[in-house]
């Protein structure tokens, strides 16, 4: 163990996370019950998932942590062969494809 | 537009594979399979959760803790870098639930699709929603609008058990034999390459372009801001731009 932290503080930050992260999780889908959401919050909600997920990957994209946060062209080129590759033929595992080629190729020529 | 109960899905046909034929046992397999390329990034990533935390002092049942009870691999990552920083107990439990409050994005954007559910069953869901399961079947609901309930909740019990379970397996693998992956195969990338080819598809509208390319931008900007800060300013001016970009075009044809 770890001469600095002891082990009830670490069980104490699992047990709170575990509980925290659950109710946050559960928050909408749990507490909403069967209740209609007003229109308007239903069309904001349908661009969840194209606004969060993007959002979440943008900095790790324009920042890797694996070059120190550099600006690192390979990863930039498989992330935008990605996003062109998934939206040209509506394929995720041919977008996969794509990017994971792009980005080896490059990271091996350079 | 009119308030509609159900959920209503950009204006597209339904595949010839759509979904309503599919028992609940085949969309259970369904999820599962589909789920199977998150394996090559999950696996070695949760080995290197089991392998850091050990590094860090954790023992073999504190890192199953971590997996099993929070099982968020952002935020137990951040949660072992700020023990073993001598962060203080309220930071440690307070950054990590900022990187884990997208979540609620999550939870309410299920909402149209599951609020069927049974109390249990929304517990459930609530326990297995990582990114990874979000991301596969609000794809999944999305494609496929007329999926009765059941099969919903199969298809995302499909998705869990492959997303989850490797983690914990994973981590506890990472804890025991200890053994660091090589870091020179780029697997950082995995988690961004998979979730933009996740979400290119959907961009099926201008309302869902806007909606991505504001998200992106202003978590650009606010990268500087604390712990996943950014993201829950930048998503919901995401959202919203999606949403005033689609009014403005149902009012445009109208007009």
């Amino acid at each position: 163990m770890n001469a600095h932290v002891s082990d009830p503080t670490v069980w104490l930050v699992i047990v709170v996370l575990g509980i925290g992260t659950f109710l946050i999780r559960w928050s909408f889908l749990g507490a909403l019950g069967s209740r209609d959401l007003p229109s308007w919050v239903m069309r904001m909600l349908r661009y969840t998932p194209v606004a969060v997920l993007p959002a979440l990957v943008a900095p790790l994209v324009v920042w890797p942590a694996a070059t120190g946060g550099q600006l690192d062209p390979a990863r930039m080129a498989a992330a935008g062969v990605t996003v062109a590759v998934g939206l040209w033929s509506r394929s995720m595992i041919g977008a996969i494809l794509a990017g994971a080629i792009t980005l080896f190729a490059m990271l091996y020529m350079s | 537009m009119s308030p509609t109960p159900e959920p209503r899905p950009a204006p597209r046909q339904p595949r010839a594979d759509d979904g309503p034929a599919r028992t609940v046992r085949e969309m259970f397999m369904r999820g599962a399979t589909r789920s199977l390329p998150f394996l090559i990034v999950m696996i070695p990533f949760s080995v290197l959760f089991g392998v850091v935390a050990t590094e860090a002092g954790l023992d073999v049942a504190q890192v199953m803790g971590f997996s099993v009870l929070v099982l968020a691999g952002a935020s137990q990552f951040t949660a072992v870098q700020l023990l073993s920083d001598n962060a203080s107990v309220i930071i440690v439990i307070l950054s990590c639930l900022a990187v884990n409050l997208r979540m609620a994005m999550y939870s309410a954007s299920l909402v149209p699709w599951l609020r069927g559910a049974t109390g249990p069953q929304k517990a459930w869901i609530a326990y297995a929603l990582v990114d990874q399961s979000y991301a596969m079947s609000i794809q999944e609901y999305e494609a496929h609008p007329r999926l009765p309930l059941a099969q919903r909740l199969a298809f995302f019990a499909g998705v869990a058990v492959v997303v989850c379970l490797p983690w914990m397996i994973g981590s506890g693998l990472g804890a025991t034999a200890g053994r660091a992956i090589p870091d020179d195969i780029a697997l950082d990338f995995a988690m961004p390459i998979t979730f933009l080819a996740m979400i290119a598809p959907m961009l099926r509208t201008p309302a869902h372009l806007a909606a991505c390319f504001v998200a992106v931008a202003g978590s650009l900007v606010l990268a500087g801001l604390p712990s996943g800060l950014g993201l829950l300013i930048a998503a919901p001016v995401g959202m919203a731009t999606g949403a005033f970009v689609e009014a403005w075009s149902e009012h445009r044809m109208r007009a």
